[in-house]
């Protein structure tokens, strides 16, 4: 029988946004039916342009950084845009996909990503700048398929 | 060996070589033999973890100055 996970991604970071994608569509690759439940700041995953999402030194003790860099410094106006570049260069470098590239492959596999219906209207989002194709529900909904997952994270 | 199609993955990284795998393989009909080249050591361990959850068989693995050679065969 076709093994089902179910993922609710919280998170909007560059680094906290990877691994619903990675999941996602390595488990659609292996014949498994995805759903990924997009709440809070997980919603940008679903946003046309992802271009925007970013990573912040701040308040993140584990980042390796290529110099010791102190709290005051990562503070400064700019860090969170350079540290961002950084990463997305070291990426690249290392030939790990861009979150374009993996959300472009859960589609092509049938992953079903959902979105936050009360997220949308809490920070009042405009559907026009999410990707086409997927349903604004509640918990409700995505409990009906969580409550058939073989696996069910929270993200 | 004889292979039917060769993919390349160098320089890719988790989890690419194994959704590039899934697709090739996709093009390809019954019993025809994929070789995939790739240098992420993770590979190993993956490309037997989706040759046993998708029942594609991985005939062999070998390894080659850094690089890893996989050959899966199509269910």
């Amino acid at each position: 029988m076709q093994k089902k996970m179910g993922i609710i991604a919280t998170k909007g970071t560059l680094d906290m946004a990877y691994p619903p994608l990675i999941l996602a569509s390595t488990a659609a690759a292996l014949g498994w039916d995805v759903q990924v439940f997009c709440t809070f700041y997980g919603l940008v995953l679903l946003r046309k342009d992802m271009d925007s999402i970013s990573i912040s030194p701040l308040a993140n003790p584990a980042m390796p950084m290529p110099i010791p860099m102190p709290v005051f410094v990562q503070m400064l106006p700019g860090m969170e845009a350079m540290a961002t570049m950084m990463m997305k260069q070291k990426m690249k470098s290392k030939g790990v996909a861009s979150l374009a590239e993996l959300r472009e492959m859960c589609i092509e596999a049938d992953v079903k990503f959902v979105a936050c219906q009360m997220t949308v209207d809490l920070f009042e989002f405009d559907k026009k700048d999410f990707i086409d194709g997927i349903d604004y529900v509640g918990a409700a909904s995505f409990m009906e398929f969580a409550g058939e997952a073989d696996v069910c994270l929270f993200i | 060996m004889s292979f039917d199609k060769e993919l390349d993955t160098r320089g890719m990284n988790c989890p690419l070589p194994i959704l590039k795998t899934k697709k090739a393989l996709a093009d390809m009909t019954t019993g025809q033999v994929l070789k995939v080249i790739s240098t992420d050591a993770g590979s190993v361990k993956d490309m037997q973890a989706f040759a046993n959850q998708t029942g594609n068989a991985l005939i062999s693995t070998a390894e080659e100055k850094g690089e890893y050679i996989f050959m899966m065969q199509k269910k």
